[in-house]
């Protein structure tokens, strides 16, 4: 099994890689530290745009957390071999990007020193106080059952374990929905439709970074992948590409069908600058067709164009994310329903929102954190799924 | 590092025991400031009932009062705090025209208290919806579920601020409804300010007062009613 272990993970290469991702965590910490001691008015957000850049990149890596967990799910719970190999790095990928999208939401907090206070006084209506307990449960149920997936004795609680997991991240994507599915009076949110979409959408991120981080370790480590597996857990890439989509189409419909909704939807669709040319081009185009191409085009379909598809989806739900968060915010908020309305405070004007660099690091800086973990995971233990060996290069 | 120190003096100042906001906000953040406990009685819900009638486009009186009262910048850039803002609306299809001032509701149902994590939102039980500051973690999920927009986030370290009126950067503020002067026996700044009397405070629960009888009495509306939030602010005119 000595094709198993990350032969390569000492290479000066590796140390360059860390050493990078340690770069941009620290330009993470300082542009805070910037944010702390100025104060949130050198971002870009504002009073019509509370929530911004940091927190598409949180949410992104939080509910992608949630959907890479499928594969450990479809190994211990529907008892797939190809799948159960591969739990181990699930697990790993899932803790290093929910810790990496939390620190950003902490760190994006007006008053991170008292985050302590977020534990200790608990409002149990609060959406995002079950989304406090939700989290860490997760943390603590994925280091067991990779626990009972890595050691011999547990193996057989890797099965319950397994079953938690799966449900349990149902649960918490639930809940990262239930955050804007309870903003009623906002038109962008509020939809019972958020949370459904949201897992499903989970699925196509999470597997999308799977297959990344799985091709670039096979890579790494001279390792051919089964082309059989391969080409099943592309197609089920696939699959949960057209269900998303299936979803945020039906959310704008519905939308469109509250008439109270649908000058929203032309605002977000057709008129709103870069929100519709986002949904587009990067959602729709890039998220959804280019990916779907290249999965399922009969002369494509080889490793490098599952490489493509997953960037692509990868990018495409950040296209999205910001439409959902930013976009959604930018619409004015429709207090007087048929009236024009003005005011100092930004009645009936669409905001504005310019992104400034301090954010963007905060967000690169959750990407960071979760490669470090990953990269650090990978090196102290043994994650490269282990399967059907068709071994190339040299050892 | 001074900034910080400058801001707990403050608060120091205002609350004579921190402890006593942390045990029970509800009852103690406001009066303690005073050293004259007339605590907060569930039998009054005070409210507020505003003519658009008598309001003048153009008019910021009110405004300017609340920026004084609570020491408020001014500033109407999208990061400054606003705790009252007049609006001007203008009905789409017969193009009457009015304008108005618009505050936080003090819901009874606030969504702003649902939300939030730490406690820190909280409505006292005479209907006055609050934030408190040594809690709040600045989430800015209040902001986002309160469907007035009523609240404003602090971006920026603040300065010179009233004692009575505690406010920290990081944390999110809107209208106290000025509680501090309600405990006094008085009445908000605004109300007092506006030269067309314009905003008529009073206890909706008490059926004698004159805010009740004109409820009674008159054709008002809730902002938003559809949402059964049952504001303590109500309009009269559109
Ligand atoms: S108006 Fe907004 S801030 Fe005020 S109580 Fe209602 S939801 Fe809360
Ligand atoms: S910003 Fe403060 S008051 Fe508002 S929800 Fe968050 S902790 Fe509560």
């Amino acid at each position: 099994m000595s094709y198993t272990s990350p032969n390569q993970s000492r290479s000066p290469l590796y140390n360059l890689l860390l050493a990078t991702g340690l770069l941009i965590v620290l330009g993470s910490l300082l542009a805070v530290h910037e944010m702390e001691s100025q104060g949130h008015i050198i971002t870009g957000m504002n009073n019509q745009i509370v929530w911004g850049l940091p927190h598409v990149f949180a949410i992104f890596l939080i509910v992608a957390a949630s959907g890479v967990l499928n594969v450990s799910s479809i190994g211990s719970v529907f008892n797939k071999p190809a799948y159960k190999a591969r739990g181990p790095l699930a697990g790993l990928l899932s803790i290093a990007m929910l810790g990496g999208g939390l620190m950003v939401l902490m760190l994006d907090l007006g008053r991170p020193d008292r985050v302590i206070v977020a534990a200790t006084n608990y409002n149990p209506t609060s959406v995002f106080a079950w989304n406090v307990l939700l989290y860490s449960g997760m943390f603590a149920a994925v280091v067991v059952y990779l626990w009972t997936m890595m050691e011999k004795r547990m193996y057989p609680w890797s099965k319950p374990a397994g079953l938690l997991v799966f449900v349990w991240r149902f649960v918490l994507t639930t809940g990262t929905g239930l955050i804007f599915a309870f903003l009623g009076a906002r038109q962008a949110y509020g939809s019972a439709i958020l949370p459904p979409m949201f897992i499903i959408l989970s699925f196509a991120w999470g597997l999308a970074v799977f297959h990344i981080v799985q091709s670039s370790i096979f890579a790494w480590n001279g390792i051919r992948q089964d082309e059989y597996v391969q080409k099943r857990m592309r197609n089920l890439m696939g699959v949960f590409v057209v269900s998303g989509l299936y979803f945020v189409v039906t959310y704008h419909l519905t939308n469109f069908y509250f008439s109270r909704q649908s000058a929203f939807e032309y605002f977000i669709l057709r008129d709103g600058g870069i929100y519709p040319q986002l949904f587009w081009w990067g959602y729709i185009v890039i998220g959804n067709l280019l990916p779907l191409l290249l999965i399922f085009h009969p002369a494509l379909g080889k490793s490098k164009s599952v490489i493509g598809a997953s960037l692509a989806i990868i990018l495409g739900g950040f296209a999205f994310l910001y439409v959902f968060i930013i976009g959604g915010q930018a619409f004015p908020l429709d207090i007087f329903h048929g009236y024009a309305v003005s005011s100092t405070f930004g009645d009936g004007e669409i905001a504005a929102y310019r992104p400034s660099v301090y954010e963007a690091l905060l967000g690169l800086g959750g990407l960071g954190v979760a490669f470090m973990i990953t990269a650090i995971g990978i090196h102290v233990l043994n994650f490269v799924p282990r399967e059907i060996p068709t071994k190339v290069g040299h050892h | 590092m001074s900034e910080i120190d400058t801001q707990r003096r403050n608060f120091l100042k205002t609350s004579a025991g921190a402890a006593a906001v942390l045990i029970a906000p509800g009852f103690m953040l406001f009066d303690i400031a005073h050293g004259k406990p007339q605590g907060a009685s569930n039998k009054v819900r005070w409210g507020m009932l505003i003519d658009t009638a008598k309001c003048k486009s153009g008019c910021n009186d009110c405004v300017t009062a609340c920026n004084r009262e609570n020491g408020l910048s001014g500033g109407t850039a999208a990061t400054d705090s606003q705790w009252i803002r007049k609006i001007e609306l203008k009905d789409i299809s017969s193009g009457r025209e009015v304008s108005l001032p618009m505050m936080c509701q003090h819901c009874e149902n606030p969504p702003c208290v649902d939300v939030c994590p730490t406690n820190a939102s909280f409505k006292r039980v005479d209907g006055i919806v609050l934030v408190d500051k040594h809690r709040c973690i600045g989430c800015r999920y209040c902001m986002m579920a309160c469907p007035y927009k009523a609240r404003s986030f602090v971006h920026e370290p603040l300065h010179d601020q009233n004692p009575d009126v505690p406010r920290g950067r990081g944390t999110v503020e809107s209208c106290t409804l000025c509680v501090h002067r309600i405990d006094q026996g008085g009445k908000p700044a605004c109300a007092e300010a506006c030269p067309n009397n314009v905003i008529l405070f009073g206890d909706l629960n008490d059926a004698d007062s004159e805010i009740a009888k004109k409820l009674r009495s008159l054709s008002s509306v809730q902002i938003r009613a559809d949402l059964h939030l049952n504001p303590g602010v109500r309009y009269q005119g559109i």
